[in-house]
């Protein structure tokens, strides 16, 4: 009976603790973002309020229309930020998910010499730091007259993003059985028809999963972004966000604005993706 | 065309080959090359001035950027260390909870959708003395009455700094060693309970083997792109105060563009690729090490 009791109170302490361990998890990942979101709806004053204004007296839209009334009064052009950003990550995604398909069914379905040193140098350039490659790439750039053009950031971030695509599609290409696309060969089809008919629709959702990855490397880089883009022509939203701050004080409302609509495309993607997001990173490559 | 057959998997390599060499090798070449000059951006014809290895040798021999590359392999370590074991315990809670996992799941992912650089002014902010979140929680609380300087004190702006390294980086170890739990076959596991084993022994010699492919797998994407943490500490210190977090890589950035002495921060730009290159191909060994081990083939 004692023994029996301990055993329940045990089970109940484990549960509370794993249930308090789980909440304070979920606290800490939540909150910061939430508060973010919170604080762009409040005024400035209360942001700034000493002591704090915990439970917000008026929620408005001031900074969101502050943001999109354009230059002058604080505004950061950021209508202009977003189409940047918009046209560059697309573009960019686009073509590095074609050159990653070829690449990846490389891998996956030829052997040849050299082609583990081969993979691992791919991913090496992926591991170059941004900081690094942008200087030299900043001079590069600079010669061949690309700087802060849409032009010169798609070619740095196809760059950034073909070794990534290339291991998860390659991943996604190994589990489309070869004898899949033998069958429709042999049916009539060429190689080329047999890889669209076939090959491609099997493995589409990994391909999708690795778009979702180049938009959002994209969409959020920064390190490179802010040294090959100078004006409002190419400037992405990671830069645009440095325009709310001055020499000693920072917009943190008008800040906060731009960082909600900066995560809204991001979020809406990664949800609509989530379950082939990670089916994609394990089996690309776990099983690749 | 026709005269000039390349085999064909060469043929649908040739365009990563090209962008690569254009966007990466090209340039690391030009900054290996002007590593050994005394190029500055300010005076464009100095990158002719050869000076042999005196860069390297000045950044040898700078205190400066031994600091630095300490405080990096510290940070990286730290940081890797912390967010794959909080990630293997976020993990294991969530895949014991019944119901609302879907939900939990979505919540685990939320901070990966952050841009660095908005995790960056985000607990720039968090951490603000004066009307950051922390110290007003800590002000209400009771707890303290006064401002701590969160990101003025060197030893704690590193802290913060690890912080929101660690809050970005766990949930991607959190979710791949969760898809990894969910693979682990039950079979193991049950003999396991059937030969006696304590919940620790079968954690530690079922559970963890299955899932280290899984970690190593989350250290490669992580070493992929570890150096985006620059984006982080350049907004929030700045490599500041009087240099207590300066990394490597805000130390190159600031030498290159604000000092304009390029030839001095590609030197040092190169020992940080390697530092990088040598991560990769470290994790990458590990991971098809492991998975061999698993019977997984390569």
């Amino acid at each position: 009976m004692a023994s029996n009791l301990n055993h329940r109170v045990r089970r109940y302490s484990l549960k509370g603790l794993h249930f308090f361990g789980l909440f304070t998890a979920m606290m800490v990942l939540c909150v910061p973002g939430l508060w973010i979101v919170l604080n762009s709806f409040r005024p400035t004053v209360e942001i700034m309020a000493k002591p704090p204004v915990w439970i917000p007296n008026e929620l408005n839209l001031d900074h969101y229309r502050a943001m999109f009334s354009g230059i002058g009064e604080g505004g950061v052009p950021v209508l202009t930020y977003f189409a940047n950003s918009l046209v560059i990550s697309v573009t960019s995604t686009v073509i590095a998910l074609l050159i990653g398909m070829a690449g990846g069914y490389a891998f996956a379905r030829y052997k040849f010499n050299f082609k583990g040193g081969m993979f691992v140098g791919l991913m090496v350039t992926r591991a170059v730091p941004g900081v690094a490659l942008s200087l030299p790439l900043f001079i590069l750039f600079a010669r061949v007259g690309i700087i802060d053009t849409h032009f010169g950031l798609i070619l740095a971030y196809v760059a950034l993003n073909v070794p990534f695509t290339i291991w998860l599609i390659d991943g996604f290409f190994r589990q489309v059985p070869p004898e899949l696309a033998e069958a429709a060969e042999i049916d009539g089809c060429t190689r080329w028809q047999a890889f669209w008919r076939v090959e491609f629709p099997v493995a589409r959702a990994g391909i999708a999963s690795a778009g979702i990855f180049a938009f959002l490397t994209s969409w959020n880089e920064y390190a490179l972004a802010s040294q090959l883009t100078r004006s409002t022509t190419s400037k992405t939203m990671p830069v645009g966000l440095l325009d709310f701050t001055s020499e000693f004080t920072l917009n943190w409302g008008g800040m906060c604005a731009l960082a909600v609509l900066m995560i809204i495309p991001a979020l809406i993607l990664t949800f609509l993706v989530q379950k082939h997001l990670i089916a994609g990173l394990t089996f690309g490559g776990v099983k690749g | 065309m026709n005269r000039l057959k390349l085999p064909p998997w060469l043929v649908l390599l040739l365009p990563a080959i090209i962008i690569l060499s254009a966007v990466v090798l090209i340039p690391l070449v030009l900054s290996l090359y002007s590593s050994f000059t005394s190029y500055r951006l300010t005076r464009p014809d100095s990158i002719f001035n050869w000076v042999g290895f005196f860069n390297y040798e000045k950044a040898l021999t700078d205190v400066k950027f031994w600091a630095a590359f300490g405080r990096t392999v510290l940070l990286l370590t730290v940081a890797l260390n912390l967010e794959m074991l909080l990630g293997l315990g976020l993990a294991l809670m969530v895949s014991k909870v019944t119901q609302g996992q879907r939900l939990l799941r979505t919540m685990m992912m939320f901070p990966m959708m952050f841009s660095p650089i908005l995790v960056g002014f985000q607990f720039k902010f968090i951490f603000n003395d004066n009307v950051g979140l922390v110290n007003n929680a800590l002000q209400s609380l009771g707890l303290t009455d006064r401002a701590i300087p969160w990101l003025v004190d060197g030893h704690l702006a590193m802290f913060s700094i690890i912080f929101a390294e660690i809050w970005t980086a766990t949930s991607v170890f959190g979710i791949l060693i969760l898809a990894g739990l969910y693979a682990i076959p039950r079979d193991p596991l049950e003999a396991a309970k059937v030969d006696g084993c304590t919940a620790w022994q079968s954690f530690r010699y079922v559970t963890l083997p299955f899932l280290m492919p899984f970690i190593y797998i989350a250290m490669a994407i992580r070493s992929l792109d570890v150096a985006r943490a620059y984006d982080i500490v350049q907004i929030m210190t700045n490599g500041g105060p009087a240099r207590r977090t300066e990394l490597l890589w805000t130390l190159i950035g600031r030498t290159g563009y604000v000092d304009a002495r390029m030839g001095y921060a590609n030197a040092m730009g190169y020992i940080s690729i390697f530092l990088a290159i040598f991560f990769t191909i470290y994790f990458f060994k590990k991971l098809t090490q492991s998975r061999k081990e698993l019977g997984m083939g390569a």
